[in-house]
């Protein structure tokens, strides 16, 4: 008789049991009468935050289902982290969404069916388990990028998603399927134990293409390629989601499995090489080819490449520091990058334009939203004392413990670079006129969303210690 | 018993965080209601005062215990490989007093403050700057290592800044705020050099570490040429005070501070700001010790130096708050030199008595200047006596007070600095104490002779104040009256701030042992005091002795005082040859040299973006090839790269190896 532990999978079960009522409930309910939907979403979403909360400090870990699942602080800070994005991007997003189709009534239901696989990928201990979570998470997407169904740029960021993401994952399926065949097993621990410290052209095949399959999700150079553009043509709230949660959902897989199972592998002597040149290559051309940009997403879009270069640092220290380093700044990340997408989307869809031209003069126009873009930006630059300069000190410090001096100092270089590009928005909104451009007052639940993110970005900046000490807690889970 | 106590003082951090809650909900909140702002300031600031008032009636309940063992709560901040920072608060003597001393003043600041403000435009802002400066100095007083005093450090230069440039309509007020800032930067530059230092040497900043680690005998550490790395560093945190506490030369700044509303200057002179530095000596004092006697002696020459500069400027300025400006430079070199001379304790007790009577004084000017519409020239007052009974009764406890005429507060300090100067081995410096006494008493009873005393002036119709602003006036000089009596072997002030001793280089606490009061001496510094008063009564209310006359025999003395030693010109013409003459220099660098190179960083920078952006060129072929050629790339390096030649033969490659 099998017991089935309930407990290790309440937040799964809760996140899926919203999406199948958000679902109905959008079909049950007539076209116009949607209104309450986005209150019922955030609060559904509270709930199962408070519990994972919960959950990390006080719940009982340990693998469950016969090894297939991970129920372990480090899953939780992940769930915790998609949970927290989702809320901001559901709270900013409310009169974006008013746009759509009165016919569409399922936009929430699929962004918690995303969660439900982020937190799938998160918790995975079976490379089967994991690629399920990483197809429902995908497969929500592909729908969500290409929502705005008169939208051309819409439309065609949905086909390009859709054709590329299906590559990736076919290689990345590939890839596991040799891992099958090498060693006879898809859970995570039996293949760290049945590939040993092999390192043969089969073997490597395999790390190469998971690898890809992972680059691809957290647009890795030179697997980046898709992320502007589809950035760019998605629906805003969506792609603050694509650039936050489904990178971070990657990384934690990526942790699990190229970091951890694949250890002797993906870290052997041209492996870590590798590694180094492709995560300077992040960092470089993600913040070269952010300078031109005209377009706040797309800008945003270079600058989150850019980021997922830093974070890879922190992969590369293959360190208990190094790991928490990425948990911590894949946290603040989220606030830091939702508080400047949820201006983006709130200034986007009052003005009709995502041109930074548009920006001029917000500061007079709508001094709330360009104070959040500001903060938000300076602590994706890591300007101290915002949380993005504590995190970058984690990842890079990290780093050259490990004794990868080089990378550490490319990532200096490039945080100086785009601290110029960063600015150029603020020098816009700030300095620029903006004659002729409409006053736009900040209200609801897309004001607390923004000041909430903005608050948290300089309270972690300035007292980063329990947040250090929870990304702490979940690395060390890891490795037990 | 202690145990009940000690739950009190772990809470002693509530007394800074409810003043800066009243700033925020201020900042945020209520700043379009006048009323409840004043009243949310002003309730913070009174909770803080009774907290302040219980945890000084523990720490006299519990005695011995609180003297040796300070109650310390630390919380960490920041911990980071080779970085360990905690915020935390330390409950002492010392601090309990400073807390005592600081919500008191602020308080009754803040409701005098009611009634002077009255009607002012910026009357919100002003009572959330009053908080936060309170916040800041109550932080800085309870902060337990220095990185955390020097966060509060700047916070009070910060707050200073704002409120002397409060009005900052008035260009006066502009230049004086940049002034107080820029002035005490420079001082604080060397405090945060000499942080590092210590950091380096001792790897914490926390003042119970630090104070351990100052046990040994450190006099190894020497620098090139014989330099103690301890007294190189303690130089440089001297510097920090200097700037701070206005002692020369880098007193500039102070009595231009007078810029700000006058309640503002009563909380930087009495309370907060400038004891700022004195207290920051007696935190540190073990390491003043153990670099004895070369840093002790600095400090005593320079408070020494202040307090007769300071105080022979002030007998020939005319502005009220200029004298009273001139006098706190002057009674903070007294409290200095009484660092220098070894005595922490009767300069700690002078800082309390200082506080009170100097609080009052300010506030008395302001209360006059109120009633005479914004007139501060001590020659046109005059009368104000008769009408203006509180202030004038309030004030003349003060003048009595500092001018050291028992039994008022400031009998009782000056007497310990001047005792303890004369015991220790220093009666230079005690003569140049006594001889201040003098001229203060003189050039207190002068302001006080012409501006209450003199003839009535038609032109003004003075009124006494309203009450909130006579009430702060009546604590505040009972206070004065009796704030002296804590010395009496009864409730002695000495056995809870004990004295440090430096024995063969280790530095303790002092055992406590009671001291008489010095009956001669005592009578010594009263009859200067006495004589002082005498001598401007015989000049401005009997006129036996012309004024007039002793400037026109002594032209240049009197024009050097009235031009306060040209200390402002000197630097003024040090900045315009000297500085702007560097800057010249360097601006050529910056252009040609630096600007050339960034600018050639910044054209290949964005060449280079220029050219990676075309990469992205919207197809998705292009993209999808970009994406499998990478992987067939990758894999090729990887397997070369770890000697797997194999992989060059694809049915290696699918299975052939086993």
């Amino acid at each position: 008789m099998q017991t089935f532990n309930f407990l290790a999978i309440t937040p799964e079960i809760a996140v899926a049991a919203l999406t199948l009522i958000l679902l109905a409930m959008g079909l049950l309910i007539p076209d116009g009468a949607r209104k309450g939907m986005m209150p019922l979403t955030v609060f559904g979403l509270l709930g199962i935050l408070g519990y994972t909360v919960y959950d990390f400090f006080f719940g009982k870990m340990g693998p469950a289902f016969q090894g297939m699942y991970f129920h372990d602080a480090f899953a939780d800070f992940f769930k915790m982290l998609f949970l927290v994005a989702a809320l901001l991007v559901v709270l900013s997003s409310g009169e974006y969404v008013q746009k759509f189709p009165a016919y569409r009534g399922d936009f929430y239901a699929l962004l918690v069916a995303a969660i439900l696989g982020m937190m799938l990928m998160a918790g995975a201990a079976d490379l089967l388990t994991f690629y399920v979570g990483l197809e429902l998470m995908t497969i929500t997407f592909y729908i969500l990028v290409g929502y705005m169904p008169h939208d051309g740029r819409s439309s065609e960021a949905g086909i390009k998603y859709l054709v590329l993401g299906a590559a990736s994952s076919a290689i990345l399926l590939y890839g596991i399927s040799f891992i099958y065949g090498l060693t006879g097993s898809t859970q995570l621990y039996q293949v760290a134990m049945g590939l040993g410290s092999k390192v043969n052209p089969p073997v490597i095949l395999a790390t190469v293409f998971v690898l890809a399959g992972f680059g691809f999700k957290i647009s890795l150079v030179p697997f980046h390629m898709w992320a502007p553009d589809i950035y760019e043509g998605a629906p805003t709230p969506v792609t603050a989601f694509l650039a936050v949660a489904s990178k971070a959902a990657a990384f934690a897989a990526l942790i699990r499995v190229y970091l951890v199972t694949l250890e002797n592998q993906s870290f052997a002597q041209t492996g870590i090489a590798l590694l180094l040149i492709l995560a300077s290559l992040t960092m470089i051309i993600g913040n070269l080819v952010a300078i031109p940009q005209k377009n706040i997403k797309r800008l945003l879009a270079f600058s989150s490449v850019a980021q997922a270069g830093y974070l890879m640092v922190g992969v590369i220290a293959e360190s208990v520091p190094g790991v928490k380093g990425v948990l911590f700044y894949a946290m603040i990340y989220v606030f830091a990058n939702m508080g400047a997408f949820a201006v983006a989307t709130y200034i986007g869809q009052a003005q009709g334009s995502d041109e930074i031209r548009d920006y001029a003069g917000l500061a007079r126009r709508s001094p709330l939203a360009a104070a959040v873009m500001t903060a938000s930006v300076l602590s994706l630059a890591g300007i101290p004392p915002l949380a993005g300069f504590v995190g970058k000190f984690y990842l890079f410090s990290a780093v050259m413990d490990t004794g990868y001096q080089a990378i550490a100092y490319i990532g200096f270089v490039m945080s100086m670079v785009s601290v110029y590009y960063y600015l150029s928005i603020v020098k816009v909104m700030y300095l620029g006129e903006g004659e002729g451009l409409p006053d736009i007052p900040v209200r609801g639940a897309a004001k607390f969303a923004m000041v909430f993110a903005m608050l948290i970005t300089l309270f972690v900046g300035i007292y980063p210690s329990p947040l250090a000490q929870m990304a702490m807690a979940a690395a060390n889970s890891l490795l037990q | 018993m202690f145990t009940q106590m000690h739950s009190l003082y772990e809470s002693a951090w509530v007394i800074p965080a409810l003043p800066f809650l009243s700033f925020l909900l201020i900042a945020f909140v209520t700043k379009r209601s006048k009323g409840l702002s004043a009243a949310i300031s002003i309730l913070a600031i009174l909770t803080s005062l009774a907290l302040a008032i219980a945890i000084v009636l523990g720490v006299v309940g519990s005695g011995a215990e609180i003297v040796e063992h300070p109650a310390v709560v630390n919380v960490n901040w920041l911990d980071i490989q080779g970085l360990t920072i905690n915020f935390g608060t330390l409950v002492d003597p010392l601090s309990t007093m400073m807390l005592f001393v600081v919500t008191l003043v602020a308080s009754m600041v803040q409701i005098y403050s009611v009634g002077y403000m009255h009607g002012d435009r910026g009357w919100s802002r002003y009572f959330a700057y009053q908080s936060l400066f309170a916040m800041s100095m109550l932080g800085l007083v309870i902060s337990t290592n220095l990185l955390e005093l020097f966060v509060f450090w700047e916070l009070v230069g910060l707050c200073s800044y704002l409120l002397i440039g409060f009005w900052y309509h008035k260009v006066s007020a502009r230049e004086a705020a940049k002034k107080a800032f820029i002035t005490t930067r420079v001082g604080d530059f060397g405090l945060l050099l000499g942080i590092l230092f210590l950091y380096g040497q001792f790897g914490t900043l926390d003042f119970a570490q630090l104070a351990q680690a100052m046990n040994a005998n450190l006099q190894g550490l020497v620098l090139a040429g014989g330099v103690s790395y301890i007294t190189l560093t303690t130089f440089l945190l001297f510097t920090g005070p200097i700037g701070k506490s206005g002692q020369f030369p880098l007193h500039v700044w102070l009595p231009d501070a007078m810029e700000g509303p006058t309640p503002v200057s009563a909380l930087i002179h009495a309370a907060t700001m400038v004891v700022a530095g004195v207290y920051l000596v007696g935190r540190m004092y073990f390491m003043f010790q153990h670099a004895a006697p070369s840093a002790l002696e600095f400090v005593a020459g320079i408070g020494a130096l202040t307090a007769i500069f300071a105080a022979s400027i002030a007998i020939a300025q005319d502005d009220i708050k200029r004298i009273l400006a001139y006098s706190t430079l002057s009674q903070l070199g007294y409290m200095m030199f009484a660092l220098g001379v070894g005595a922490l304790t009767a300069s700690m007790f002078h800082l309390m008595t200082h506080a009170f009577f100097k609080a009052l004084m300010f506030l008395g000017a302001g209360s006059v200047i109120h009633a005479l519409h914004e007139k501060q020239n001590i020659w046109d007052m005059g009368g104000l006596w008769k009408k203006m009974p509180i202030t004038g009764w309030t004030f003349f406890i003060g003048v009595l007070a500092i001018s050291g005429i028992p039994p008022f507060a400031g009998f009782w300090s000056k007497d310990e600095i001047l005792a303890a100067a004369l015991h220790n081995g220093h009666p230079i410096i005690y003569a140049v104490g006594l001889f201040t006494a003098f001229l203060t008493a003189f050039y207190m009873s002068r302001l006080f002779f012409v501006a209450f005393m003199g003839p009535e002036k038609k032109e003004n119709h003075p009124h006494e104040s309203p009450y909130w602003m006579t009430v702060p006036l009546i604590v505040l000089a009972f206070f004065s009256v009796v704030g002296g009596l804590v010395a009496l072997p009864t409730h002695n002030f000495a056995f809870f701030v004990r004295d440090y001793v430096n024995l063969n280089g280790v530095v303790a606490l002092k055992e406590f042992e009671p001291e008489g009061l010095a009956w001669g001496l005592a009578g010594i510094s009263v009859l200067a005091g006495l004589l002082g008063i005498g001598l401007a009564y015989m000049t401005y209310v009997r006129q036996a002795i012309q004024a007039e006359a002793v400037v026109a025999k002594f032209p240049g003395v009197y024009k050097l005082l009235k031009n306060k030693y040209y200390i402002d010109e000197i630097y003024l013409w040090l900045i315009h040859h000297i500085m702007d003459g560097l800057a010249k220099v360097l601006y050529w660098f910056d252009i040609y040299i630096v600007d050339g190179i960034i600018n050639g960083l910044a054209l290949i920078t964005r060449g280079s973006a220029r050219g990676l952006r075309r990469m992205h060129t919207g197809q998705m072929q292009t993209y999808a090839l970009v994406f499998f050629f990478a992987v067939v790339v990758i894999y090729l390096v990887y397997t070369l790269g770890e000697g797997q030649f194999a992989a060059l033969n694809p049915l290696a490659m699918l299975g052939g190896v086993k």
